[in-house]
């Protein structure tokens, strides 16, 4: 064992966890815009929407990410789209976390009580009024522990974007453990940074749990 | 890709599927094994031993499945342990998920009525029958949902066993895929295969649990 193999190539670390930082922020960031369009279909009154946004997250939920990563890759390359590998790793993470996403929102949504919509139904809230005043901030408070969460998930689930290349943790742990033929510590040393930031997500997912109270605890 | 070529790979494809179902398996099964070993011991309260349990469970669900697979197959042979690519694919799934089972059987645990125990205790059963009898019946139906679930999850992770060339189905598809050029329907029809495969495999896990906890049900009416 040589710890000095993690610390000569620390810098290079912190460059390549920035990058699995931000793959993972752009997908969760995407995700969410996907999660919230597939969560308004699963909530629509007309039923093939509902059916649609069913579909969706049955299928981006059931295939293995890898599966869809590959897919995506080649996709692009079938169709002659000259789109760089990072686009189809930030697509892949946004639209798999997009479906559980929807979960967690519609979940949210489901949790604030009936009671407050029929409320304001009845104070003569309108019908965007509703849910821009009472149902949408609420449901999102909710949705904040749970979306940490799903965040941690898709920072792990991440480490899959090296197997197209992306220079993101894994794959420079990987390298590093090439040049130096010590995978030992190029792999602990990924690890680290990993467990570093994860632990940081779940301590900001516990702050959260605890300000936004009962009604995040869940 | 006509059909002849594709007739050429079926039974490497057969095999592939083969290797998923025996990876997927005994990797649950150990899985299984090593997390609710770790949930009895947690259970002792041995200072040194729960620290380093609790850490064992913190770093397995807090990095990469796919660095744990490298750090186990790359890594492993400058520690004296040499693994084939399929066994060191079973052990690392086995590793990972027995840090999620481990905590899955916590939970199971801490849903036993407390009443429940102090009752067994109460009637003069020795703390082995109490947990022979009354806590780990009891715990394990508690866990069943969750465990079904995690066997879910641990279906899909296997594909991430062809990065480390484990010769499962993933990685047939994707030889066949770069000999023949037809990646981008070779990959699809991988999609649904597997979209297929965890739909059922849900469908049957729901099926089993609503099969085990069809007394809480009972208990519920009855309530």
């Amino acid at each position: 064992m040589k710890p000095e193999v993690i610390l000569h190539s620390f810098g290079y670390l912190t460059q390549a966890a920035a990058t699995t930082i931000a793959v993972s922020l752009a997908g969760i960031v995407f995700g969410f815009a996907i999660g919230a369009l597939i969560c308004a279909a699963r909530v629509s009154r007309r039923v093939w929407l509902r059916r649609l946004g069913g579909a969706y997250v049955s299928v981006f939920r059931g295939v293995p990410l890898l599966v869809q990563l590959l897919f995506i890759y080649y996709f692009l390359a079938e169709y002659g789209l000259d789109v760089p590998a990072i686009a189809a790793a930030v697509g892949a993470l946004a639209l798999s976390s997009g479906a559980y996403q929807a979960e967690i929102l519609r979940g949210a949504l489901n949790a604030v009580p009936r009671g407050q919509g029929e409320a304001a139904t009845a104070l003569g809230f309108s019908g965007l009024d509703i849910w821009r005043r009472i149902l949408l901030p609420q449901a999102l408070r909710i949705s904040v522990p749970p979306l940490i969460n799903e965040f941690i998930l898709l920072l792990k689930a991440s480490s899959l974007v090296s197997v197209v290349g992306i220079a993101e943790l894994t794959r420079v742990s990987m390298n590093i453990a090439s040049e130096t033929y010590r995978p030992v510590e190029a792999y602990v040393g990924g690890g680290l940074f990993y467990l570093a930031i994860n632990l940081c997500l779940a301590g900001l997912g516990a702050l959260a749990e605890r300000r936004l109270g009962e009604a995040g605890a869940r | 890709m006509n059909l002849d070529l594709f007739w050429h790979y079926v039974p490497s494809l057969l095999s592939g599927f083969g290797v998923t179902v025996v990876c997927w398996s005994a990797g649950g099964a150990l899985g299984l094994l090593l997390g609710f070993a770790i949930a009895l011991l947690r259970r002792l309260r041995i200072p040194p031993l729960s620290w380093l349990l609790r850490a064992f469970i913190e770093v397995f669900r807090g990095t990469p499945f796919l660095m744990q697979l490298f750090l186990l197959y790359a890594g492993g042979p400058s520690i004296g342990l040499k693994l084939s690519a399929t066994a060191a694919g079973i052990l690392g799934l086995g590793l990972y998920s027995s840090a999620y089972f481990a905590e899955i059987f916590r939970a199971g645990f801490a849903a036993v009525p407390v009443g429940q125990i102090e009752a067994a205790v109460s009637v003069g059963m020795a703390p082995f029958d109490a947990m022979m009898r009354v806590i780990l019946p009891a715990a394990l139906i508690a866990a069943v949902p969750a465990i079904v679930n995690m066997l879910i999850i641990l279906s899909k992770e296997t594909v991430v066993l062809s990065i480390i060339t484990v010769p499962e189905l993933m990685y047939q598809v994707q030889t066949m895929a770069a000999e023949t050029f037809t990646a981008f329907g070779a990959i699809f029809a991988m999609a649904v295969f597997y979209w297929l495969l965890v739909e059922a495999v849900s469908r049957l896990g729901l099926r089993l649990e609503a099969r085990v906890t069809a007394y809480l049900a009972h208990e519920e009416r009855a309530a």
